[in-house]
């Protein structure tokens, strides 16, 4: 069984479908990107991963765990907008993604176990570049800087699949691209499995693995309602979105295995 | 230049903001002058000076009979008063606002009742309060709370429950419980609201203080203005109204700075 497992996802408000027949596998340490256009219902897919919402019908199992009641530690989120706590300072928010998991009837830590996380969380900080900020307020960062603080503080909870709901799309193009640097970096160190909601093809196909597309296979319009989303494209991004070069090689090593020097290395 | 785009500057304000309350000083001095031209001893208009000097007897003279010093007495009185009403509202408002905003249980058990309490008009109750808590402290501090209360845990509640979804699903993938998100998510955000709901909420609090004093007591500012109305007491009862002014005022200055202080992040108050 893959690691992240989806099967036969139904999910409608109503008497409206939403998403149909959604089946996905997914493997430890990929990166999906999602897909598609307003209202294909990427981002109730992506409630559906959190287990914020319940399907209609269909299971998602993470790690071969019993489906989802509600949102757990398995999963990491980092939203567009509303991911850090407001009142807590930056490390304070990274100090309170320890604290929470831990938590007694008294949610907080105290002297040299708070200390400890305060070590931990100030570590983080220099390497998410945001240590010269550490006592200051969310409102006071950037845009740029509150989401890379939305993503260390994710992590800090050690999650088993990480979430994106758009996490860049409140950004401008400069800071979008350094993020995308970042999270490439994290990502190489962590080998984390990601989900990403984007409306940014681009970044979808050079930060995924696979790019998922969301679209109505049947539409009706009369109705434009009447019929769900589904995946209608699963593509291989991987090696610059071109998994042909990849495949060719491997079959021009497998017809001539006596030119060793034209072998072009697989990655 | 259009008109706004005018913009006074900073001295040009404070005299714009001094303006009316000058104009209303003449007005009353120049209304009380001519009433007194007509009838030296009139009881309505008294003169300035006069209503000084009461005001500073009032502050610093022993009543004859009793041998308190009435301003501090009903001042004290009055305080304690308010400052109970209002301490137990805002525990009230807190605690029931944030389960109501945050637990759809408690929600939907309790949100419609508290809706038509507040709905009850507080001085309509007054006389049960007095049969039911006598006619002590308990049922001035009572009619405060009913007051009040119901507006506070309203707006907690209505605050609590627009605490963004996307940071309520964040402390939960961070393994937080209901209690942990309840004390350091919700509670927090909360807090700063509270002390805006309170200054608003302190408006009607006197009023109620008022009322009530002004029907059973025998001691606080709003039994002293009712109980000198009987003799046209003028002189007493602007002091005492100047008075009351001030104390809401300054109220809402320390709460204003509280905020101010206390909550950094959350912007500055309004």
């Amino acid at each position: 069984m893959s690691f992240v497992s989806v099967r036969d996802i139904f999910q409608s408000y109503g008497p409206r479908p939403i998403l149909e027949r959604v089946s996905l596998d997914v493997e430890e340490g990929e990166f999906v990107s999602i897909v598609g256009a307003s209202g294909c219902g990427k981002s109730t897919f992506l409630r559906l991963l959190l287990a914020q919402e319940r399907p209609t019908r269909g299971t998602i199992s993470i790690a071969g765990a019993p489906p989802a009641q509600e949102p757990d530690r398995d999963r990491g989120v980092v939203f567009q907008r509303y991911s850090v706590f407001p009142h807590m300072t930056v490390r304070g928010n990274l100090i309170a993604a320890e604290e929470f998991g831990g938590a007694g009837v008294i949610p907080r830590f105290f002297g040299a176990r708070r200390r400890e996380a305060a070590a931990r969380a100030d570590e983080v900080l220099g390497r998410v570049g945001l240590a010269h900020v550490a006592d200051q307020y969310p409102a006071a960062l950037s845009g740029g800087m509150q989401q890379r603080l939305a993503i260390a503080q994710a992590l800090a909870g050690r999650p088993r699949v990480l979430l994106l709901d758009e996490p860049f799309g409140a950004l401008d193009p400069g800071t979008r691209l350094s993020m995308h640097v970042f999270l490439q970096e994290l990502r190489a160190e962590t080998g984390m499995t990601v989900f990403m909601v984007s409306h940014d093809l681009e970044e979808a196909f050079k930060l995924g693995d696979r790019v998922l597309v969301f679209d109505k296979p049947r539409w009706d319009p009369i109705e434009p309602e009447a019929y769900g989303a589904t995946i209608t494209y699963d593509f291989d991004a991987r090696n610059g979105g071109v998994p042909f070069q990849a495949a060719a090689a491997a079959a021009r090593a497998l017809h001539e295995p006596q030119r060793e020097d034209d072998h072009v290395p697989a990655s | 230049m259009r008109w706004i785009n005018r913009r006074p500057g900073r001295l040009a304000a404070v005299a714009l903001a001094a303006l009316p309350f000058v104009l209303a000083l003449i007005a009353y001095a120049v209304a009380s002058d001519l009433r007194r031209a007509e009838n030296p001893a009139d009881k309505l208009l008294p003169a300035p000076a006069r209503i000084l000097e009461t005001a500073v007897n009032l502050a610093t003279v022993p009543d004859r009979r009793s041998g308190d010093i009435l301003l501090w007495l009903d001042t004290a009185a009055s305080l304690t008063r308010l400052a109970e009403g209002a301490a137990i509202s805002a525990g009230l408002g807190l605690g029931f606002g944030l389960l109501i905003g945050l637990l759809p249980g408690v929600r939907a058990g309790a949100a419609p009742f508290v809706s038509v309490i507040s709905l009850i008009p507080p001085l309509a109750i007054l006389p049960i309060l007095f049969i039911v808590f006598g006619l002590g402290e308990l049922s001035k501090v009572a009619l405060i709370v009913i007051g009040i209360a119901p507006v506070l845990i309203r707006d907690i509640a209505q605050r609590t429950a627009e605490i963004p979804e996307e940071m309520l699903v964040k402390a939960q993938t961070l393994g937080a419980s209901t209690w942990t998100i309840l004390t350091r998510v919700a509670l927090p955000q909360v807090l700063p609201r509270l002390i805006g709901a309170l200054r608003l909420a302190l408006g009607p609090a006197w009023l109620f203080l008022i009322a009530a004093e002004a029907i059973a007591s025998t001691e606080g500012l709003g039994y002293r203005i009712f109980l000198v109305r009987r003799y046209f007491a003028m002189d007493v009862i602007i002091p005492y109204v100047v008075w009351i002014t001030l104390l809401a005022f300054l109220m809402d200055l320390g709460l204003r700075s509280l905020h101010r202080r206390a909550f950094p992040w959350s912007g500055p108050a309004t």
